[in-house]
């Protein structure tokens, strides 16, 4: 297990699984709480390892329900907090992210995810894609959710979480699955260059020299409630406006373009550059925000090219809100696996019978 | 006509504590959450704790707390009130931590929650509230809540062979090698008062001295889903209720002595 790098900016052979805690580490977060599932205990293993010398807390809870109050606790202190877990675990959380969103508390959380329903299996899956992206828990909210693809955007896109969750106020989620957890390749610690820094005037830390704080999610006022959401649904609307990200991947000329994220996005790159070989001009967007969703890039999109591949390792999430981003429905074509990596020859056989050609 | 003398007011016995705001009340009359806020916000002042509090409030009655005591707190999802207070007290350990629990609150839905902070010697101090009844919902069964008591969803009293029997925290907890502190007070006298307010005082030492997780249960009321008169609702805490749920002391750690 490597311990945090000395020289940021060296490149260094690693898991993903590890990135997310070299990301954490080096964007200030000293605290993580979790509990064990897999595929992800490399995670709540390296911050037991590492967080103690450097003056952090590292508790295994006694489950996830109480991983995300201790979880609350710490960030309505005004520290930078984190968790991690796998779809099971993370059901379990959605209480407390529910609580966290009305209260208005920024954390990250990592769905390192495995496939479901219910207890399922271990194997690699998208199938949380609607429980992360349209809130899971309670009462309607949102999480920031951000979808790496490599070693070095688990590293990149965590830092990121962190400021996007204090900026906004509000938990966001890395989610990931077993493939870009579990591979090792290298990449750069780049130093964490904080998008803004941002003062926490309502942390919880004893009301010495000024008045009390509180902070809580009921609302029982008049319509204090209805006000409430309104704010909210505003925080969403600017995170929608300013905060959508996605990778234009080989667009150029493209009459078929891919659109999938993290491993099935990965996946798909290795099978775009071989139909770019065979003379298909395929290509990718890549949403790297789920939430909030590269809609308006999706859109222009579809009018440009004849076919959208959506690709997914679930059986059909994100296609939906494809669909819901252009009415050119005619032209979206969809490729799922529900608990497996689609392979590139998979990809490729889809790209050619759309393209009209035989292998 | 000479001035009237200058008649002294007498040195005042009782004041209100400065930890308490001065705000109306919202409890039920003759329901005992205000004098056991008034308890708690004395002993934050006996150690001048204000300025370093957080508090963490739960779901039910209690939940305005953040109304009465001059502190900053949190709110916490039912029941989770412990490991809310364990992420702030392991994120501040200078801070002074404390929760205010309901029946319902930490010994139904947050029971997980209450025995793992305790048995991790967290060191926090837990208020607990145990007033047989769900208030806030409309005295429905606590775990809490005696054999043949009826309430909204014991019809026709609770009966151990389908519901189970009231638990008795204080004592399970006190079993815990974690917890330092474990009392059962009552406030339906002025004598019980005086002693309630040593035992909060006892666990707010024990958090003070770094010895892990101090936890005092009132026995309180709830006139209004008891279906009582205030007067008879003190009868009832005084009787049947301290009968089942004896008042004492059953862990008091000496020293840090873990091992
Ligand atoms: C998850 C969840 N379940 C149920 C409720 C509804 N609820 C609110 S208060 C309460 C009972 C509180 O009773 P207790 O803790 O004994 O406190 P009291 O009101 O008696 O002071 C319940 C069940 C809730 N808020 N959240
Ligand atoms: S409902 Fe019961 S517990 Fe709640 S304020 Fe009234 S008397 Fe007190």
């Amino acid at each position: 297990m490597s311990a945090p790098p000395a020289s940021p900016s060296k490149r260094i052979l690693t898991k993903g699984n590890e990135a997310i805690c070299l990301g954490a580490v080096a964007a200030g977060c000293r605290h993580y709480y979790g509990y064990p599932i897999t595929p992800q205990n490399d995670i709540p293993e390296y911050m037991a390892a590492h967080l103690p010398e450097l003056g952090g807390t590292f508790l295994q809870a006694e489950s996830e329900v109480a991983t995300i109050n201790f979880i609350l606790g710490t960030s309505a202190s005004g520290k930078r907090v984190m968790t991690s877990s796998s779809g099971p675990g993370i059901s379990l959380m959605q209480e407390g992210l529910s609580y966290m969103a009305g209260s208005e508390l920024p954390a990250v959380i990592v769905n390192i995810s495995r496939s479901g329903p219910g207890l399922g299996g271990i194997a690699p899956s998208q199938g949380d894609y609607f429980q992360a992206v349209k809130g899971g828990g309670h009462g309607g909210y949102r999480l920031i959710v951000l979808a790496p693809h490599s070693v070095q955007e688990m590293y990149t896109l965590t830092m990121l979480a962190f400021d996007l969750a204090d900026k906004y106020r509000t938990p966001a989620m890395i989610l990931g699955d077993a493939i870009v957890g579990q591979m090792k390749e290298p990449f750069v610690a780049s130093p964490y260059d904080p998008a803004s820094t941002v003062e926490k005037p309502w942390a919880l830390t004893g009301c010495a020299g000024r008045e009390r704080r509180n902070v809580k999610s009921l609302h029982l006022k008049d319509n204090a409630i209805e006000v409430h959401n309104w704010k909210l649904y505003e925080k969403y609307e600017r995170i929608r406006k300013d905060e959508a990200r996605a990778e234009s991947y080989m667009l150029d000329g493209a009459t078929i373009a891919i659109v999938a994220f993290g491993t099935a996005a990965r996946v798909s790159k290795t099978a775009i550059q071989w139909a770019r070989k065979e003379g298909i001009a395929a290509g990718m967007l890549r949403p790297i925000t789920l939430f909030p969703f590269p809609g308006r890039e999706v859109f222009e999109l579809a009018r440009k090219v004849d076919v959208l591949l959506v690709i997914e390792m679930n059986t059909g999430q994100m296609v939906e809100d494809v669909r819901q981003c252009t009415p050119l429905h005619d032209r979206i074509a969809f490729l799922g696996k529900p608990c497996a990596m689609p392979t590139p020859e998979e990809i490729l056989e889809r790209i050619r019978q759309l393209a009209g050609r035989k292998g | 006509m000479s001035a009237p003398a200058k008649v002294g007011f007498p040195k005042a016995v009782y004041t209100r504590p400065e930890s308490l705001v001065d705000v109306k009340s919202h409890f039920c009359p003759g329901c005992h959450h205000g004098t056991i806020h008034k308890i708690v916000a004395e002993c934050i002042d006996r150690y001048g704790l204000r300025e370093k509090t957080i508090g963490v409030a739960c779901v039910g009655c209690a939940v305005f707390l953040y109304d009465y005591i001059d502190v900053d707190v949190v709110e916490s999802p039912h029941g989770r009130a412990p490991a809310v207070a364990t992420g702030v007290k392991r994120a501040q350990p200078d801070k002074f931590v404390f929760t205010y629990q309901g029946d319902g609150d930490l010994a139904a839905i947050g029971t997980s929650e209450i025995i793992h902070a305790a048995n991790r010697g967290e060191n926090l101090t837990v208020v607990f509230v145990n007033n047989t009844t769900y208030g806030m919902t409309g005295g429905q069964m606590a775990p809490t809540t005696m054999l043949g008591q009826k309430t909204s969803t014991t019809p026709y009293g609770r009966d151990f062979r389908s519901d189970g029997y009231p638990i008795r925290m204080a004592e399970l907890l006190a079993g815990l090698e974690g917890t330092a502190y474990s009392a059962r007070v009552a406030v339906s006298t002025p004598a019980q008062i005086r002693k309630a307010k040593e035992s909060v005082r006892k666990a707010f030492e024990m958090q003070i001295n770094g010895m892990g997780l101090s936890i005092v249960e009132f026995l309180s009321t709830c006139p209004t889903n008891w279906g009582m008169k205030p007067l008879d609702a003190q009868k009832r805490v005084l009787g049947e209720m301290s009968e089942y749920f004896p008042l004492g002391v059953f862990k008091e750690r000496k020293q840090a002595d873990f091992a």
